[in-house]
């Protein structure tokens, strides 16, 4: 077709003189290309949306469940849609619970089974008409709680809770400002819980978040709050006034987890937010996306972590004073407080902490940190972060190296430039009894379960 | 008598466009309110607008931003540390006063920025609407 074209406007050309000629063949190829060129132009545009179409079908299968592994571990579904699924725990017969932020169908807490033992929850059922972050299992008791207080429920022989109705209230009481009130928790082996209880605050301004507003000095929120409370496990409506302030100057901790091995407790600190948006003439947009690190510190009784005065810089790795208190970007503080046993680029969000004791994971995981990033907002307008389970190796209760992103892909997109982009966003991590880990997303609500199998 | 007719004709014209003028937002509005809320708002509630889950309520779909004017120019100025529910979902981080860090001019200009892109469509607002709420 092309080439008879060709011939037809070749005879015509002849006939003509030659500037004439070359204006005809000029205006005659535009006429006949023209066509061919918006076809050209539509086709490619139908091409592209059918690989955008293909790029998302694609994208939507990963999303269901392929999270990027190591070689030889694979991730199941174990259950979706449960609610906003943050801390989770497995019992020791494999049934799991998870708290809920928020209440589904009126509950807050949901317990799945799975009868035929193929990995994937079959059964599941909820109690509990509170919304809240925190659930551990210990010995026979399953602790929950909400955003101001601790509750208790007995589990029998096979691991269930029967009076779902009638809990203990271990403690209540606990300062609710709504900002960073998760109470996360958890328990040694000495008849103690641990219970954060977040800074109702970013960096203890007198107006919270705004520009140009001073450090409170000293902070009064360290009084009741941005630290970690340690209570009698097996007490009974215990406040502030029968707990102990058992670390201080931590903003908010999410992600905590007792250390066997060292008989000790480690939490994830979330760093502070806006360095760039409240101090542009210190810092720049892109040092505000990246800093402070979120930090990881393993706590004896009577540590401070430095917060509101210090933050940490992981590139410096140095305790920078904060700049509400006259800090401006390089002067270092904090002599007093504690260093974190690693970092991490910031606003990342650690929201779960789990020692991996188990077997069926290679020997290079064993005793080692999980820890799952929610996902970041704090970088806009720069890319967002996070959004992955990272682990740490750790030798003798101290690590071995260096972080490394162990569970990835959970968002389902490359780019996230707002949370809301992101499919799932990793919050909660345990550890069934075969050694599996599970993890809960409380964006989508589903619970992972990642096995090791080899191939 | 002909330049007459032109004349009211213009005046007409003029007329309907100050009428629409006053509930539409302006190019120069919108494009001053982009930029305010670029520096001034985007961290929080992202670039899309969407926020963050749990803690920085959305822009868009929201009764708050598309509803009453004298209540959302009463939360740019004095903000808001109670937290709030929007759509059933809660969100919990303060939201931090901008009435000494935007005069009039700029709040009528993100607003009406904010009350007209991410989906929604809601009337301008004036600098003398923002005013009156500082009152």
């Amino acid at each position: 077709m092309l080439f008879l074209s060709k011939i037809a406007i070749a005879k015509k050309y002849n006939k003509m003189k030659r500037v004439e000629a070359t204006v005809v063949y000029m205006r005659d190829t535009f006429l006949f290309l023209l066509p061919l060129l918006l076809c050209a132009v539509y086709l490619s545009s139908c091409n592209s949306s059918d690989s955008g179409n293909a790029g998302s079908a694609g994208a939507a299968t990963a999303r269901h469940d392929s999270l990027k592994l190591p070689d030889g571990f694979k991730s199941i579904t174990f259950a979706d849609s449960v609610g906003k699924a943050r801390h989770l725990a497995v019992t020791s017969k494999g049934d799991i619970y998870v708290k809920l932020a928020s209440l589904k169908a009126g509950k807050g807490i949901v317990y799945l089974h799975d009868s035929d033992g193929d990995g994937i929850a079959d059964e599941r059922s909820s109690f509990g008409d509170y919304g809240g972050t925190g659930l551990f299992i210990r010995d026979s008791f399953l602790y929950a709680s909400s955003n101001e207080a601790v509750y208790r429920y007995r589990l029998n022989e096979n691991g269930i809770v029967q009076q779902t109705d009638r809990p203990d209230t271990v403690i209540k009481g606990l300062i609710d400002r709504h900002e960073h009130n998760s109470k996360s928790l958890v328990l040694d082996r000495h008849g103690n819980i641990y219970v954060n209880i977040g800074a109702y605050s970013n960096a203890c301004q007198t107006t919270d978040r705004v520009k140009e507003s001073a450090g409170q000095q000293p902070c009064p929120i360290l009084d009741s709050a941005a630290g970690i409370w340690q209570f009698k496990a097996n007490g009974i409506n215990q406040g502030y006034h029968n707990g102990t302030r058992y670390a201080t100057g931590f903003r908010n901790v999410v992600g905590l987890d007792w250390n066997e091995q060292r008989d000790q407790l480690f939490v994830m600190q979330h760093g502070r937010d806006q360095l760039f948006q409240l101090f542009p003439q210190y810092y720049t947009a892109q040092q505000g996306a990246e800093l402070p690190a979120e930090t990881m510190y393993a706590i004896n009784e009577g540590d401070d972590g430095g917060w509101p005065y210090i933050y940490y810089d992981h590139l410096k790795k140095q305790k920078i004073l904060a700049p509400e208190y006259g800090g401006d970007g390089k002067k270092t503080a904090g002599e007093k407080a504690i260093d974190p046993i690693m970092a991490f680029p910031g606003h990342m969000a650690p929201d779960g902490l789990l020692f991996y004791t188990g077997t069926m994971f290679p020997e290079k995981y064993r005793n080692g940190a999980f820890v799952a990033f929610h996902g970041s907002w704090n970088r806009a307008p720069e890319k967002q972060k996070g959004y992955f389970v990272a682990f740490v190796p750790f030798k003798n209760g101290k690590p071995s190296g260096d972080w490394e992103i162990f569970a990835d892909n959970f968002a389902g997109e490359s780019t996230i430039s707002a949370p809301g982009d992101a499919m799932h966003r990793p919050c909660g991590l345990a550890q069934g009894p075969d050694g599996a880990l599970y993890v809960s997303d409380d964006s989508k609500g589903t619970i992972y379960r990642i096995v090791y199998t080899g191939k | 008598m002909k330049k007459i007719w032109l004349a009211l004709a213009g005046i007409l014209v003029a007329g309907g466009l100050w009428v629409i003028g006053c509930s539409s937002p302006t190019a120069a509005a919108m494009k001053r309110g982009e930029l305010i809320y670029a520096k001034t708002c985007l961290p929080c509630h992202q670039a899309d607008g969407s926020g963050v889950p749990g803690l920085n309520p959305p822009l868009r779909n929201s009764p708050y931003v598309n509803g009453e004017p004298a209540k959302l120019i009463g939360i740019v100025i004095n903000g808001l540390s109670d937290g709030v529910q929007i759509n059933d979902e809660d969100y919990t981080n303060p939201m931090p006063p901008f009435g000494k860090a935007l005069n009039d001019n700029d709040i009528a200009d993100v607003l009406t920025y904010i009350r007209n892109n991410f989906g929604n469509k809601a009337t301008a607002m004036t600098a003398d609407q923002v005013k009156a709420g500082r009152k």
